[in-house]
């Protein structure tokens, strides 16, 4: 492996009872990139990720995650679930979700520090969500929560960022917002993103490669070589036409 | 009014409402937050059915009640997984145990007081070793909550991320269930079986709507328990009324209106 792939799968094959999830499966991802994940619900998405964290182990094949097999606890990897709407009830702070980021792992009550304080300051400056560090989680919108988890998930300083479906629940404009915050994260920490998404296009000015997951299978490539009828016809096995109109794509007979 | 405190049944219920409040304030808050209060709710009353079995059998009823909420608390743990489906199980579980508990008081040919003080609570009749024993439950109940306050606290609220993080958060959850299990047990001694809210419930929910921040919320949940405790006592010990109802009436009195500020859309 060299020094610049940072994830990659050799003939990972993934049974979970009784049913192929993944059928032997390669790809690499290399760093600072920033790869966009599309199919159909099922395809084994949230299953990669698992993987990838080290929480699954794969029937057969194998896994290499920074140079190493993925590994639980791993603080070079910053994950964010797909989401569910925080209770109104919590007695939590914006401040509070992200600082679990930082040690929410570790025993006894934390009473916090100066310095503690000054990271969360920081990773909330910069997903741009300082303004409402004390507001209860409860009370903020899905844009603004997903900005925490994101930098929950940035605040150990991760090498990675895996992000399962942190669009869903968003606008378009707040969807955008989320991707060019994205971006600007990639491009200066130089941390590698792979994001789980539904609808790929407000993803095109972003993502370098698409992986597109489907019947066990996947494919990977730039936008412009996957998202097309040939590609994903073979990938789903039925006739799947992708039409172009402007900067927007669309898939027709296939469920992304 | 002050001279109450020099009989030791009065220093023996302050002491042991002290410990009980909180533990209970303490708990409560991770109950609130896991949204498990009907859990704990469950769990006093399958302590109603070991309390009677140990009168049954001559035993202390809090060692009944410890032995059937810790073993209920853990099989609700380690089974629990579906959330939609637990509260029909515990639900059915728990009405099992008090037939139990029905049967169990029937056979015992004692008084009918008995029953009626583990329902109800039995504060002011506490003995010395009582306060011993809850003393000794309780600082260790403290103790393991403060170890485990933080990766409790992460798994209660993003499970997921916690688990990729490394905290162990299924053992957590049984752990904590057994936690509630002791809270429930020294609760009952205060506040009775059908009350439990009123310290489990009651003083962690006004909290968690007044202070947004967990340390902070666990505190205030800490000592609104005391207050309404100490408070309980004393108008009890000073009129003709049970503690219990002090005690329940002064959580609903506090918590009625700051439910109607804090009412959110």
């Amino acid at each position: 492996m060299d020094q610049k792939t940072v994830i990659s799968l050799d003939g990972v094959t993934v049974e979970l009872g009784g049913r192929t999830i993944f059928d032997a499966v390669n790809f690499s991802v290399e760093k600072g990139e920033f790869v966009a994940i599309l199919g159909p619900n099922g395809a084994g998405k949230t299953t990669l990720f698992k993987l990838l964290l080290g929480l699954l182990k794969p029937t057969k094949g194998e896994i290499n995650v920074l140079g190493a097999v993925p590994h639980r606890g791993d603080g070079n990897i910053g994950y964010a679930p797909q989401h569910r709407v925080l209770e109104t009830d919590l007695a939590l702070r914006a401040r509070d979700v992200v600082g679990f980021g930082l040690d929410g792992n570790k025993w006894g009550i934390g009473f916090g520090s100066k310095k503690r304080d000054a990271m969360i300051d920081a990773v909330l400056k910069e997903v741009d969500a300082y303004q409402f560090a004390d507001a209860p989680v409860g009370h903020l919108s899905g844009g603004e929560q997903q900005r925490l988890l994101i930098a929950q998930a940035l605040i150990t300083d991760p090498k990675i960022l895996l992000l399962d479906e942190p669009l869903s629940n968003l606008d378009i404009s707040h969807a955008q917002e989320i991707i060019a915050l994205l971006t600007e994260i990639s491009k200066h920490r130089s941390v590698t993103i792979m994001l789980v998404s539904h609808d790929i296009n407000p993803l095109l000015p972003a993502a370098n490669r698409v992986l597109y997951m489907a019947h066990g299978h996947s494919a990977m490539g730039t936008p412009d070589e996957i998202i097309t009828s040939a590609t994903l016809s073979k990938l789903y096995d039925t006739k799947v036409e992708v039409i172009r109109s402007g900067d927007h794509v669309f898939v027709v007979g296939a469920e992304i | 009014m002050f001279s109450i405190f020099q009989y030791s049944f009065i220093q023996n219920a302050f002491l042991t409402g002290s410990v009980v409040a909180v533990v209970g304030g303490f708990v409560g808050y991770f109950l609130v937050t896991r949204g498990l209060t009907f859990a704990g709710h469950a769990l006093s009353h399958i302590g109603f059915a070991g309390a009677a079995a140990a009168l049954l059998i001559g035993v202390d009823p809090i060692f009944g009640m410890l032995a059937f909420t810790m073993v209920a608390g853990a099989g609700i743990g380690v089974f629990g997984k579906d959330l939609r489906e637990e509260d029909i199980n515990i639900g059915i579980v728990m009405t099992l145990a008090l037939g139990l508990g029905a049967l169990f008081i029937s056979l015992y040919n004692g008084y009918a007081e008995q029953a009626y003080s583990i329902l109800f609570g039995t504060i002011l009749g506490i003995s010395h070793t009582d306060v011993l024993i809850t003393l000794a439950i309780g600082v260790a109940t403290i103790a393991v909550m403060a170890v485990i306050f933080r990766p409790l606290l992460f798994s209660s609220v993003d499970p997921e991320v916690a688990e990729a993080r490394g905290v162990p958060v299924r053992a957590l959850g049984i752990l904590f269930l057994i936690l509630v299990a002791v809270a429930v047990s020294m609760s009952v001694e205060v506040v009775g079986v059908l009350l439990i809210f009123t310290l489990l419930v009651g003083p962690a929910a006004t909290a968690t709507r007044l202070v947004h921040d967990p340390i902070g919320a666990v505190s205030a949940s800490v000592g609104l328990a005391l207050a309404y405790t100490w408070l309980g006592i004393f108008l009890a010990a000073t009129g003709n009324w049970p503690v219990t109802f002090y005690i329940a009436t002064i959580s609903f009195i506090v918590y009625l209106p700051i439910r109607l500020i804090t009412a959110r859309k």
